[in-house]
């Protein structure tokens, strides 16, 4: 896969291994922070003339569940929301989602599983304690911010319903219920919004089932009770207000990729070398921040999930 | 009663007042902060809302007047034309400056590559040609040529529009309302040619009974 080493990536996240091991000695005790900045033009001046082999830009989370970076405000990750179930203003959701009853819940786990059943949420979340992860969202829209999110490996849930060896896929539903979501009475999309993973996605430990963020449950425009987290894919994979899962023997169908399916694929993994059609994927805007930064692949998280895609054209299966 | 140039100035005077106004806002928001989570966008939309508004509003001038023979309007088509000529500059320098800080190989893809860049593209160099001969030592100095060069003004409308059709994602709803403000004030221009034509042109058998009739 072709890697730009463009000079306009920030330092921290071109730091290549060995740099980082150094880095780290020196921040010991130290806050990141300012240590950071004041590492920040010999770091740079490194990662410019040093000859080295081309490391992956990704590598710059020393802990991939938990980023380093700055988490995007609170009260921008919940004023600036994509979910058109409550309209296609990016200020809808918080405007409209108070409508949405998120108790009781209940969510149907179906298809090849040796036990499927309908189960109240709360009964499905009792044996989990939430985690925190800190993930990048890259949306498709070339904008991006930091989550601190609450979930569950969404592997942890599968694995309690015995999937068969048939399930290959998994897909994911979304309430329909126009009385509480109101962007329902408007066709712009075939509700209900349907999403899918296949099967080793899902059960990959970055992706989790999220409940929370910023330490509190999760706010009702941004998915709750119960939504997706796929950090390395764009961010309408991240199915909001599950109602379904449901294991498959073949690839489902999702709301996007119905809708256009020159422009959203079934993968939709975060790459700056696969433009939109109608628009660049190789910056983008992170939300707090004036200038445009580089988007990587996979989201930062190629050392983790770029193996699932080995052999698989990413131009083709975008 | 005030006389007719007087009344003209005041009435620009008003137009230009209210064609600052969503400037006005704009800046008032941007200094308390209120801009919401992605100001660069915001500031983007706002202003390339305002520029197909103005610029559809000079368009409806000439059929305001036609229709209900308010001629004190005419005035307004080069104010509202210019008003929207500023929401573009703005929009389009908030594009260049704020949205990709100067960075010419991204722009030149941009508008190169992404069609609907290149229609807002497209669509400002005609509002740049028009403002630039807005002028009346320009529209004495082309003459009959000024005519058909102002002209542009709805392919300036009809691109714009094709612009915020091919960017929108799903929710083709506002844009599709501009397009069929257009469509009726270009259905309307064409109207009023056909009748112009037919009451400029009688038909022969008009015309011998017209002679027959005197």
């Amino acid at each position: 896969m072709l890697i730009r080493r463009a000079s306009s990536i920030k330092p921290s996240e071109i730091t290549s291994h060995d740099l980082f091991l150094r880095r780290r000695e020196f921040l010991r005790g130290a806050g990141w922070a300012v240590a950071g900045a004041a590492l920040a033009p010999t770091l740079a001046c490194g990662a410019e003339d040093e000859a080295r082999p081309p490391a992956p830009v990704a590598g710059a989370d020393a802990n991939p569940f938990r980023t380093d970076e700055t988490p995007t405000a609170l009260e921008d990750a919940t004023r600036y929301n994509n979910f058109y179930e409550f309209g296609t203003d990016k200020s809808d959701p918080q405007r409209h989602a108070g409508s949405l009853r998120t108790r009781p819940w209940s969510v149907a786990i179906t298809g090849e599983v040796a036990k499927p059943g309908t189960i109240d949420l709360d009964a499905l979340l009792r044996p989990h304690t939430p985690e925190e992860r800190i993930y990048r969202l890259r949306c498709v829209e070339a904008w991006s911010m930091v989550i601190p999110w609450l979930g569950i490996p969404l592997a942890e849930i599968i694995k309690r319903f015995e999937p068969s060896s048939n399930a290959r896929y998994v897909a994911f539903r979304t309430l329909l219920d126009p009385e509480q979501m109101p962007g329902q009475r408007s066709r712009v999309l075939d509700w209900p919004y349907v999403e899918g993973l296949r099967i080793d996605e899902a059960m990959h430990p970055l992706t989790i089932l999220a409940t929370g963020m910023y330490g509190q449950v999760l706010p009702n425009q941004n998915g709750a009770p119960l939504r997706l987290v796929v950090p390395w894919k764009y961010g309408f994979k991240s199915i909001k207000s599950i109602v379904e899962i449901r294991l498959t023997r073949s690839e489902p169908p999702t709301s996007w990729n119905r809708q256009a399916p020159r422009e959203y694929g079934f993968f939709a993994n975060v790459n700056p070398d696969v433009d939109h059609p109608r628009w660049s994927q190789k910056r983008e805007r992170r939300i707090g921040e004036f200038k445009k930064r580089a988007t990587l692949p996979f989201n930062g998280y190629a050392d983790q999930v770029a193996a699932l895609y080995r052999g698989i054209d990413l131009r083709k299966y975008f | 009663m005030m006389n007719p140039a007087r009344r003209n100035r005041a009435l620009q005077c008003t137009a230009i007042a209210v064609g600052l106004l969503p400037a006005a806002a704009l800046i008032i928001a941007a200094l308390t902060d209120d801009l919401g989570a992605n100001p660069i966008e915001r500031v983007t939309h706002v202003t390339g809302d305002w520029t197909l508004r103005f610029l559809l509003s000079s368009l409806a001038v000439t059929p305001l007047r036609r229709l209900f023979g308010w001629s004190w309007v005419a005035p307004l088509r080069r104010t509202l034309g210019l008003t929207a000529f500023g929401y573009a500059c703005s929009h389009f320098l908030t594009y260049l400056v704020l949205d990709h800080f100067f960075d010419w190989r991204s722009i030149v893809e941009d508008v190169l590559e992404r069609r609907y860049v290149t229609a807002g593209f497209s669509g400002f160099l005609c509002l740049v040609l028009l403002a630039a001969t807005s002028t009346r030592a320009m529209m004495q100095r082309l003459g009959r040529r000024w005519a058909s060069l102002h002209r542009l003004a709805y392919l300036a409308a009809v691109l714009g529009v094709i612009h915020f059709l091919w960017l929108a994602k799903a929710d083709l709803r506002e844009p599709l309302v501009y397009a069929a403000v257009l469509t009726l004030l270009l259905g309307l221009r064409l109207g009023f040619r056909l009748v112009r034509s037919r009451s400029r042109k009688p038909s022969p058998k008009a015309a011998k009974s017209q002679i027959s009739g005197a």
